[in-house]
């Protein structure tokens, strides 16, 4: 098996690998993207607090004197802005007409009036992007009152880096839970297969004749593979069995017969009076009759076990059965003239089972009944509770009590024309579909029934 | 008479009506058939800086190099004009109103450029890799060696202070420093002594009570002391001041003990340049190991600690050295009202006088 070249499936191990690789993108993917967007706000967040510092302390610096608004420009809040140390810096006070004191004078106006708290917004400084903070201050003195507002910006490089910074931070954190997850998952994957490697070593340890089921434990996933398995092998197992069963009875059934042939034949070689030669060529003919009737059933016994085992089974009404069996005029053979009635119901008496074993099942109970029963001989078929009953009785009193506890044996027979076979086809095709052969000693008779388990569609 | 003589000049210059931003000096170097030429506008003077640029064309025969010598105040608003305008003007500019170069590449008047040799410079002269502060030069006190004693030579702020102090000192009018309203680089000094210490506030008083002279240029201030006119001078650019110490023994410098700013010219690629990659060799020249040793030897790079030159005081400790780094913040001292206040108080001290009223000088 090992050495077969089989059609392979992708391996557990790469499907596993390769599911778990498509999670770790997944995941990765939105991971960064989460990271990214969280190092953005982050850097944002950081540096327009840094805006507002220095807004708020170049707000405070602003005074009223004698020419109107002063502005005392704090050298520590341009400081606070080199801390994002390559960004231009963009400044702007306004006075309470709108006027401009000090800065920039063409900067991007802010979206809204930072009427209480700040406005944040992002513009352009000279073609450069940069965000802006704008805050306000209310003026309430003599000479002057109203809203100045200051505004501060900056370009977005030291916002970048940083965002780019947590970012890479992020993604080094990820790349390694995701290594660690791969080995994870190897390991995983490695310790849940073991099992199937270890079914595979039990099998290839196996001795090629050993056909009894699988005793390993086995994991409930590979479970239905392994009973399947191990229904295969029962089965061939079956075979194997009912091919030597056949063979040894073939031999031990025909040794005698061509036996007795052979002497009748010797006997008739050597018989110089013709009278007593035809006697004995008459008795040859009536062997080789025999022989035959017993090779029928014999090929007829292997034919209904084969076909229990292997083919198909299919839902059948019983009554049909029994029809087919009464009209189909066997037993004429047996006992020309010789009449058999049938007896069903209205009902259907399904089972699920093979049409031809039944049968045949059917016609060898029949020519048992005729040859050793009492007319006349009645094939019936009826539902007995969750019991489909296919019969054949006859109104003899039936064999003796020391052979019915043989009955249905391969060999066994009450007299010398039978051969047995008959119910021993009849109980194994009743084994065959789930149910039992029964001998019945009856006021009225003696009756053998096929008994099987019914189904109800 | 070189006083006299650029007094009358700045006068004339004052005099003309809407006079156009003119330059100082012009000097073309290397090859006039080379097939790039370089315009270097700097507010450097141009005797001192001509030999590094030979010895950059001596390494980089294919480049000419045409030398425009400004005043700072000039320079940045011509700079700042182009750039608005988008004209072409000049391939590198390099001035010592690093608070005004700071200016122009917040306004995005400057390209980038990236070289090995701009990454040694250190991260105080560089910002944006936009600007870059070349030189290294400490804004010293310059005495007259006759008319100041040893025992008064001052090493400090405080000790001019001191010498300040006496109603009837002797050193009363006989002070002098640049004009901050003139002089983009005075400012810069003035602006940055006012950040560093408390101590500019009583220097500024002192030179105001004691009637000193507010004046214009580098030159002019450094022969008045040589000549005796003034005794001392406060916040002169210490590489004028050892060039001509070191020709002229009359002159002393002392690097102040308390601190001692430190300029780095800044150079800048406007945003505009004809020839940027040209622009971008003469700048790794400059940052790189011969260009910092020619600079080093026209005395624009000045040892760290300071006295091998030979003026007199400590050796400064490295903390007492206070750079003045390429930042945002420098954008500050060019705030239109803080600029004004500072002018204003500036006045207290120094009032107008037709003297000052010249509009531009070397720094």
């Amino acid at each position: 098996m090992a050495d077969a070249v089989l059609p392979r499936e992708t391996s557990l191990t790469t499907r596993v690998a390769f599911a778990v690789a498509l999670l770790l993108i997944a995941g990765g993917a939105i991971v960064f993207v989460a990271a990214f967007a969280y190092g953005r706000q982050a850097a944002q967040d950081a540096y327009d607090r840094l805006l507002v510092g220095a807004a708020n302390e170049i707000s405070a610096s602003v005074s009223v004197g004698q020419a109107g608004l002063l502005v005392d420009l704090p050298v520590s809040a341009f400081q606070l802005l080199a801390l994002a140390p390559n960004d231009r810096i963009a400044y702007r006070v306004t006075g309470t007409r709108g006027e401009l004191l000090t800065g920039y004078a063409d900067l991007p106006a802010p979206p809204r009036r930072p009427l209480a708290g700040v406005v944040f917004y992002d513009g352009d400084f000279f073609g450069e992007p940069a965000r802006y903070a704008t805050v306000s201050r209310r003026f309430a003195e003599r000479d002057l009152s109203g809203t100045i507002e200051v505004t501060v910006g900056h370009t977005l490089l030291a916002r970048r880096a940083l965002a780019y910074d947590i970012t890479q931070k992020a993604l080094v954190v990820l790349a390694g839970s995701g290594l660690v997850m791969v080995m994870l998952a190897a390991f995983v994957v490695r310790s849940a297969l073991k099992p199937l490697d270890r079914l595979a070593g039990a099998f290839a340890g196996r001795d090629p004749y050993d056909l009894t089921p699988v005793s390993e434990p086995v994991p409930q996933e590979a479970a239905g593979m392994v009973a399947a398995l191990n229904g295969f092998m029962g089965r061939i197992d079956q075979h194997v069995g009912s091919m030597r069963n056949l063979i040894s009875d073939t031999a031990h059934q025909l040794r005698t017969p061509v036996a007795a042939l052979r002497a009748q034949a010797d006997l008739a070689a050597v018989e110089p009076d013709p009278v007593r030669r035809d006697a004995i060529v008459d008795r040859i003919h009536t062997r080789t009759v025999d022989l035959g009737h017993l090779l029928d059933q014999m090929l007829s016994r292997a034919l209904v076990i084969h076909r229990g085992e292997s083919v198909r089974r299919e839902v059948l009404d019983l009554r049909s059965v029994a029809l087919e069996v009464a009209e189909a005029e066997d037993h004429a053979l047996v006992a020309p003239g010789a009449e058999v009635r049938i007896r069903i119901g209205d009902t259907p008496v399904l089972v699920e089972a093979d049409m031809l074993s039944l049968t045949e099942a059917a016609k060898n109970l029949v020519a048992n009944a005729l040859r050793h029963g009492v007319p006349p001989v009645t094939v019936g078929a009826e539902r007995v509770g969750a019991r489909a009953m296919l019969w054949v009785a006859d109104c003899g009193p039936g064999p003796d009590d020391a052979l019915m506890g043989r009955l249905g044996d391969r060999f066994a027979h009450g007299t010398r024309e039978g051969t047995g076979l008959g119910l021993s086809i009849a109980a194994a095709v009743a084994r065959a579909y789930g149910g039992a052969l029964r001998l019945e000693k009856r006021p009225d008779g003696f009756r053998v029934s096929v008994d099987l388990p019914g189904t109800d569609a | 008479m070189m006083r006299r003589a650029a007094r009358i000049l700045s006068l004339l210059l004052a005099l003309l009506p809407g006079a156009a931003p003119a330059l100082e000096a012009q000097r073309s170097f290397g090859d006039a058939a080379a097939g790039t030429r370089l315009l270097l506008r700097s507010t450097t003077d141009l005797a001192i800086f001509g030999p590094v640029i030979e010895r950059f064309l001596a390494r980089a025969p294919d480049i000419a190099v045409d030398y425009e010598q400004w005043g700072s105040n000039d320079l940045y608003d011509t700079a700042l004009a182009e750039c608005r305008a988008g004209q072409v003007g000049a391939d590198l500019v390099i001035s010592s109103g690093v608070h005004q170069m700071v200016r122009l590449v917040n306004d995005a008047c400057a390209a980038t450029y990236r070289s090995s040799a701009t990454a040694t410079l250190p991260a105080a002269q560089r910002w944006r890799d936009q600007l870059w502060g070349v030189t290294r030069e400490p804004a010293v006190m310059v005495y007259n060696r006759a008319l100041v004693p040893p025992a008064e030579i001052p090493r400090t702020r405080f000790d001019l202070l001191d010498l300040l102090r006496p109603e009837e000192s002797r050193y009363a009018g006989k002070v002098a420093t640049y004009d901050v309203e003139s002089s983009g680089l005075g400012y810069l000094f003035a602006f940055a002594d006012a950040r560093e210490a408390t101590t500019f506030g009583a220097v500024l008083e002192s030179l105001g009570r004691t009637g000193a002279v507010a004046t214009c240029c580098s030159a002019e201030i450094i022969a008045g002391v040589a000549e005796g006119d003034y005794l001392l001078a406060y916040n002169v650019l210490g590489s004028y001041a050892q060039v001509v110490e070191r020709d002229d023994p009359r002159i002393g410098m002392v690097m102040p003990a308390d601190y001692t700013l430190i300029l780095s010219r800044a150079a800048m690629i406007p945003r505009n340049a004809a020839h940027p990659d040209a622009a971008g060799r003469l700048l790794d020249f400059l940052a790189g190991p011969e260009g910092q040793a020619a600079l080093a030897d026209v005395l624009l790079i000045s040892a760290p600690s300071g006295n091998e030159t030979g003026e007199e005081g400590p050796v400064l400790s490295e903390t007492a050295l206070r750079p003045i780094s390429l930042t945002p913040a420098l954008i500050v001292a060019l705030d239109r009202q803080k600029r004004a206040s500072f002018i204003e108080l500036w006045r207290k001290s120094f009032p107008l006088s037709p003297a000052t009223e010249s509009p531009s000088g070397p720094p």
